[in-house]
């Protein structure tokens, strides 16, 4: 019997044989052997007697699992749009010849792996980069060649890591270099709070009253789309199942969203507390966090908190002598931005290819292993905490009326002070920007790539569900910046994230990539716009989840806001102009065949 | 009066959508009262002789050949139709545009087990590759999209009969729904 053979029988048993935990299984597979082969995935085919496509299916789903080894040193560069303005480019031209490899392969000797991936969460610190998990901050050409003589002298990541950040990111299982930025507190969620509390005030209540309290505050979910939690509770509560589920979405994907990241290192207690008040509202023992493969640096420390709490009797059994049993177990994800759509997550939770479900049934019916489920962002739980506390009332009173309480704010781009910011919903757009020392942007993109982005006769408009929703994503972005660079990075990422399910979001983004290029190379003229204005309209109504849905939103937005710089590229007084070049669509194949391209009598 | 032409070529597609078009059965006497054919090949005549009213895109752009043909339509035609699939947005050709150029040459005249002579074509009269398939309208304006694989013949003769007389084009749900 091989090596690996051994190993993959190890690691299956070790997950008592469950195919539902196949994304942990792959993990720790990777983990020993540096690669998931075709050999291995055999393996794992067979040792949980399900099909070896099912096993290639997921692990070629995910940015962090790979088929091919990918370096004794992986080196994942962020690619998102803020990175770029960062200086990511001299970044990652560095590590290319430092490391003697480009990006998107190997070092011949298997040494360092150089790869892209999606913003992983640091957008006040870039340009930044995971390298075998360990984050490094703030990068500089200087550093990347120093990181990789580092390798190359076989350091270990961690001694690597010379300064530490703040808070808990000093704490002995972070040891991390990345760096809260809690720019600015507020009374929901960065104020003084006692660890337990919360649930005791929930355990002397009646689920039903609970889940009230969340509906008098008319709490929305804070990953963005903003359904109301008592509502989704109350519908999780009253689904048939002998056994229910609380899921916390911490796969924070959204590109320049953070503020979950620092929830996780400063105030995971809360966050754990406000999971087990959810399951009691809904009758759930069981909860789980799904967090994303770019935290993984906070897992051990995460995994002590839970420990801890469980000693204190507010995870375990007969919880503070309630009768109450909840506990969480930590899921990991491996990259992938569209698990953040909750029925995708629970698929992944569930050891498959993050794919959206068909809805109804919603999870709340039919949920993770088809038991009701309750999906909630980080923030979500940790505002059902303070709710506990200070009640609806009091939670209601901030905001505005159909965004109540408080909001996290992940800041980044052309401002002086990027971080997380907690403001009260219905701020305005140039309060924020004066608050954060961004004054001068030229534009601002609220809630992301799938938001929108907005220039200078937006600035008055306000911060909440009913007029600029958000998930926490604000991007400055300055004078300097070329809209279209930015807008193209954002098309990047979603063609690269689309989970290729549904042809208008699987082709779409492809084709709404394309045509922005074609605009972008001014040989176009203005029906082009109208025709790519079509194309969003096409790709939003017509996609099956929310990612299609709002993907065209870069393009999309900028033509309804920017229209002038769209027109300012294009020729008016035609109606069709081509980027058709027959001189250079011949040249490889005329090389290949061995001939002079010949393109003058055509 | 003088009927209007109409002229039609199949580039990079598999004359599918010309045999559609002959499905339109016995309208075809219809069709010859209406219009006038020109370069076609339903009358083989290869070379424009005139400039025409109506031309009748079948396939996509896959060779130099191809672009020629494309581009020599749209001089002598004054409405462009990019008629099924492939002329709208390359269609099973295009299949090849996520293969590179060299390994699709070297696979269909070197590695495949039917060849014997080992060389990939390369006289000069013959058509150039292109790097990827491309739909019509990449490289000239069209008019009109008609789709299909291939379109029905009764969407064809549907839009013919309404661009010749000026008539509101009729389309049950059936003619253009395909799935």
């Amino acid at each position: 019997m091989g090596r690996e053979d051994t190993i993959v029988k190890q690691v299956v048993s070790k997950y008592n044989n469950d195919k539902t935990r196949l994304m942990d299984i792959i993990t720790d597979v990777q983990n020993e052997l540096g690669c998931v082969s075709d050999e291995t995935i055999r393996h794992i085919a067979s040792q949980l007697q399900i099909s070896s496509v099912d096993v290639e299916g997921v692990v070629t789903f995910y940015h962090f699992f790979s088929k091919t080894p990918r370096g004794k040193y992986t080196v994942y560069l962020n690619s998102s749009a803020v990175a770029v303005m960062k200086g990511r480019t001299a970044v990652a031209k560095a590590f290319e010849e430092a490391a003697g490899c480009k990006f998107g392969s190997t070092t011949p000797d298997g040494a360092i792996g150089l790869y892209n991936t999606s913003c992983i969460g640091m957008n006040d610190q870039e340009p930044a980069a995971i390298i075998n998990g360990v984050v490094f901050t703030n990068l500089t050409p200087q550093k990347a060649k120093e990181l990789v003589a580092g390798m190359k002298a076989g350091k270990h990541v961690q001694e690597m890591v010379t300064e530490f950040g703040d808070g808990a990111n000093q704490s002995e299982l972070i040891r991390s270099m990345v760096k809260n930025n809690i720019m600015r507190k507020g009374s929901v969620i960065f104020a003084p709070y006692e660890l337990g509390s919360a649930l005791a005030a929930a355990l002397s209540r009646k689920p039903d009253d609970v889940i009230e309290e969340m509906k008098i505050a008319n709490l929305r979910g804070r990953g963005g789309a903003g359904f109301p939690t008592g509502m989704k509770w109350d519908f999780c509560r009253k689904s048939e199942g002998t056994k229910k589920y609380v899921i916390c979405n911490a796969d924070e994907g959204e590109p320049g969203t953070f503020k979950d990241r620092v929830i996780l290192t400063e105030l995971p207690s809360m966050l754990f507390e406000g999971m087990a008040i959810g399951g009691y509202a809904v009758g759930a023992n069981e909860g789980i966090i799904y967090l994303r493969a770019e935290y993984l640096y906070l897992k051990k420390y995460l995994e002590k908190v839970l420990s801890d709490m469980r000693a204190k009797n507010l995870l375990g059994k007969n919880i503070l002598g309630k009768g109450f049993d909840f506990d969480i177990r930590i899921q990991m994800g491996a990259g992938a931005y569209v698990c953040g759509e909750e029925s995708a997550l629970i698929e992944s939770a569930e050891g498959k290819r993050g794919e959206p479900r068909n809805r109804p049934p919603f999870p709340v019916q039919k949920g993770y292993l088809g038991y009701p489920t309750t999906v909630n962002n980080v923030e979500t739980f940790c505002c059902a905490v303070r709710i506990m506390l200070e009640g609806g009332e009091w939670f209601k009173k901030m905001g505005t009326a159909q965004s109540a309480g408080t909001k996290l704010l992940s800041v980044s781009g052309d401002c002086e002070k990027p971080g997380v910011y907690e403001v009260e919903f219905g701020i305005t757009v140039q309060t924020l920007l004066e608050m954060v020392g961004g004054r001068t942007a030229k534009a601002v993109q609220i809630g992301g790539p799938s938001g929108n982005c907005i220039g200078k006769k937006d600035f008055g408009r306000r911060i909440c569900y009913d007029d600029l929703a958000t998930g926490g994503s604000i991007i400055v972005i300055g004078q300097q910046r070329d809209l279209f660079e930015i807008v193209h990075n954002f098309m990047d990422f979603f063609v690269e994230e689309s989970c290729g399910w549904c042809v208008p979001c699987r082709a779409g983004n492809v084709i709404l990539k394309e045509r922005l290029e074609k605009i972008m190379s001014g040989k176009a003229s203005l029906k082009d716009i109208d025709e790519l204005e079509s194309w969003c309209k096409i790709v939003k109504a017509m996609s099956r989840c929310g990612l299609g849905q709002t993907s065209p939103n870069p393009i999309y937005t900028t033509i309804q806001n920017f229209r002038d710089i769209y027109e300012a590229k294009v020729a008016k007084d035609v109606d069709y102009v081509t980027s058709f070049d027959l001189l250079a669509a011949v040249q490889e194949s005329c090389k290949i065949a061995g001939r002079i391209p010949n393109v003058e009598e055509h | 009066m003088s009927k209007p032409v109409v002229a039609t070529a199949s580039l990079a597609g598999c004359f599918g959508c010309h045999m559609s078009l002959l499905d339109i059965d016995e309208r075809i006497l219809k069709l010859i009262e209406l219009v006038e054919f020109n370069k076609s090949p339903i009358d083989d005549i290869k070379t424009f002789t005139k400039q025409c009213d109506i031309g009748l895109i079948e396939g996509g752009c896959c060779n130099s050949e191809n672009v020629e043909n494309l581009r020599l339509f749209r001089k002598h035609c004054k409405v462009l139709i990019a008629v099924g699939e492939c002329a709208i947005m390359g269609g099973l050709p295009a299949m090849r545009n996520g293969i590179p150029v060299k390994e699709c040459l070297e696979e269909a005249y070197l590695n495949c087990p039917t060849v014997d002579d080992n060389i990939i074509p390369n006289d000069d009269e013959l058509p150039m590759i292109l790097d990827r398939v491309y739909p019509c309208h990449e490289i000239v304006k069209i008019d009109y999209f008609l789709p299909g694989c291939p379109p029905r013949a009764d969407l064809i003769w549907e839009a013919l009969v309404a661009l010749l007389t000026g008539k509101e084009l009729n389309l049950p749900y059936e003619v253009v729904k395909f799935d």
